[in-house]
């Protein structure tokens, strides 16, 4: 009896401990998003999007990223979307490429050489994101859900998120598909559920602390899929903007507030 | 001719290069001691009233000790100076803050953390010191980002 | 982004200024190798120094324990809107960099 008394007292320490630490460690996230140095990547973003480049040395300016060319108001949170002029779903990343092919007049492979960087020397699309990302700050996520190929991308997206694939036989659900769940001291958000991706995809892309990056929603599809063993999907796919398209549909309502910062 | 024009020039970088080197008055010393107590002395701290309106804002727990919040101030009358000292870094000593007339003592910045440990706080007012001290514990997040 | 960008705020709160200042820099603390293996070299702003209307208000001196691509937020008394900021900072390499921003 007393022993049981005893044990019940323990776990309600355990518990209120735990909380305690949850609590302390939301603290922590908030403290360190009152100061990103996500700004940063926004100055060198805007300096990219207008500098001229490649064969034809135009900047990206007249870039249309589905609002019209050279429109970034609002234009992130309504991505993915379909685009006439490439008959495809594309996603911001995806979007940037294709104005740098065929404004700039770079070559696929060129521009792709360099998709993700590193502290000293962050990618283009890392910067250029930040900045594009932070015009839609204040704006309602909405990504395209109309087009036939909207839809097709959304159902491929979420049929991948649930898709076993590789030698460990992994999909996106094995680890964020259940309630509860977490890698450390990391909660891992179950991304098919509205109330979860709409946090998350409000503030992606983001600065990571650990890196001191700036990592953007291709980067994150990329780096889940070396995590689960398989070959590293290709940059700017149909199978990562499914992916993205699917998150992205998942949180819409939320209004942006990225870029923002995660540990 | 040629001679001279060097000379000059030699005066004006001198010229020139002396504004950065009054400001960089960095104490060496302080900065490079291994223990709390040593980067103290060479501050030419020699004790320190422990003081609740020295006040240290951050989390308990930091996900990641390459970024750990914090926020510093002190309410003690008079404060011109915030020293802050990661008690188990290898330099302990992490910044020195003197606020002139017009500035409040108030700082907010992000360090690195080794391991958990206290950070301790001094507010100088009137060549006296004010000390509080508060633990963080440095834990390690998921793979996830 | 060695020497790259800085940037600042500065809001008019209730009876004082709040100044936010971020700043590209490494903050190297000698200690961390690169991928080859070496030692990367200790690089890390050392000065710190904020002015308002050209007076200085701040003057602080930081260790390799500020994290990279600092972050600083400080506080002035009162203060009025237009009123000239700047900060600027100072490395042990010599590098050095500011920003100004009207308070706003």
């Amino acid at each position: 009896m007393r022993l049981a008394a005893f044990a019940a007292l323990a776990a309600c320490a355990a518990l209120a401990q735990a909380q305690d630490s949850a609590r302390e460690i939301q603290r922590y996230r908030q403290m360190i998003a009152e100061g990103s140095p996500a700004e940063l990547f926004e100055v060198e973003g805007e300096a990219l999007w207008k500098k001229p480049e490649g064969p034809k040395k135009v900047s990206l300016e007249r870039c249309d990223l589905g609002e019209g060319p050279g429109v970034l108001k609002g234009a992130y949170a309504h991505l993915p979307r379909y685009f006439k002029d490439a008959d495809s779903v594309m996603d911001l990343e995806t979007r940037l490429l294709h104005c740098m092919t065929t404004l700039q007049g770079r070559s696929r492979e060129e521009a792709t050489r360099r998709v993700f960087g590193s502290a000293d020397r962050p990618s283009e699309f890392e910067s250029l994101s930040a900045y594009i990302a932070a015009q839609s700050r204040g704006v309602r996520i909405a990504p395209g859900m109309s087009h036939p190929k909207e839809k097709a991308s959304y159902e491929l997206g979420r049929a991948l998120y649930f898709h076993r694939v590789g030698a460990w036989d992994f999909s996106c659900a094995s680890c964020h598909g259940d309630e509860g769940k977490r890698i450390r001291m990391q909660e891992l958000p179950v991304l098919y559920k509205p109330e979860a991706a709409r946090p998350v995809i409000a503030t992606w892309p983001a600065y990571r602390v650990s890196t001191s990056q700036l990592v953007t929603l291709q980067w994150r599809m990329n780096d889940c899929y070396r995590q689960m063993r398989t070959p590293e999907p290709t940059f700017a796919s149909e199978t990562t903007v499914a992916l993205i398209h699917f998150l992205t549909a998942t949180a819409r309502g939320e209004t942006y507030h990225g870029p923002g910062n995660k540990r | 001719m040629n001679r001279l024009r060097r000379t000059l020039l030699a005066a004006l970088a001198l010229g020139l290069a002396r504004p950065l080197a009054a400001l960089a008055a960095w104490n060496k010393d302080a900065f490079g001691a291994k223990t709390p107590g040593d980067a103290l002395k060479s501050l030419g701290v020699a004790g320190a009233t422990p003081s609740k309106e020295v006040v240290i804002d951050a989390p308990e727990i930091a996900e990641n000790g390459a970024v750990v919040p914090i926020e510093v101030s002190s309410a003690v009358p008079g404060t011109t100076a915030l020293i802050v000292v990661i008690e188990k870094n290898p330099f302990p000593l992490a910044s020195r803050f003197d606020f002139r007339d017009g500035a409040l003592p108030y700082a907010k910045l992000n360090v690195k953390m080794g391991e958990t440990s206290d950070i301790r706080v001094l507010a100088e007012a009137a060549g006296k010191y004010y000390s509080a001290t508060k633990e963080v514990k440095v834990t390690i997040g998921g793979c996830g980002g | 982004m060695a020497a790259g960008p800085m940037k600042m705020r500065a809001l008019l709160g209730q009876g004082y200024t709040d100044i936010r200042v971020l700043m590209n820099h490494p903050m190297e603390t000698g200690q961390r190798k690169d991928p080859d293996g070496k030692l990367v070299p200790m690089h890390f702003i050392q000065n710190l120094t904020v002015k308002v209307n050209g007076r200085t208000v701040v003057d602080a001196q930081i260790s390799q324990a500020v994290s990279r691509n600092p972050v600083f937020s400080f506080r002035l008394k009162g203060g009025a809107k237009g009123d000239k900021i700047e900060v600027s900072w100072l490395d042990n390499q010599g590098e050095s960099n500011s920003t100004e921003a009207a308070v706003a």
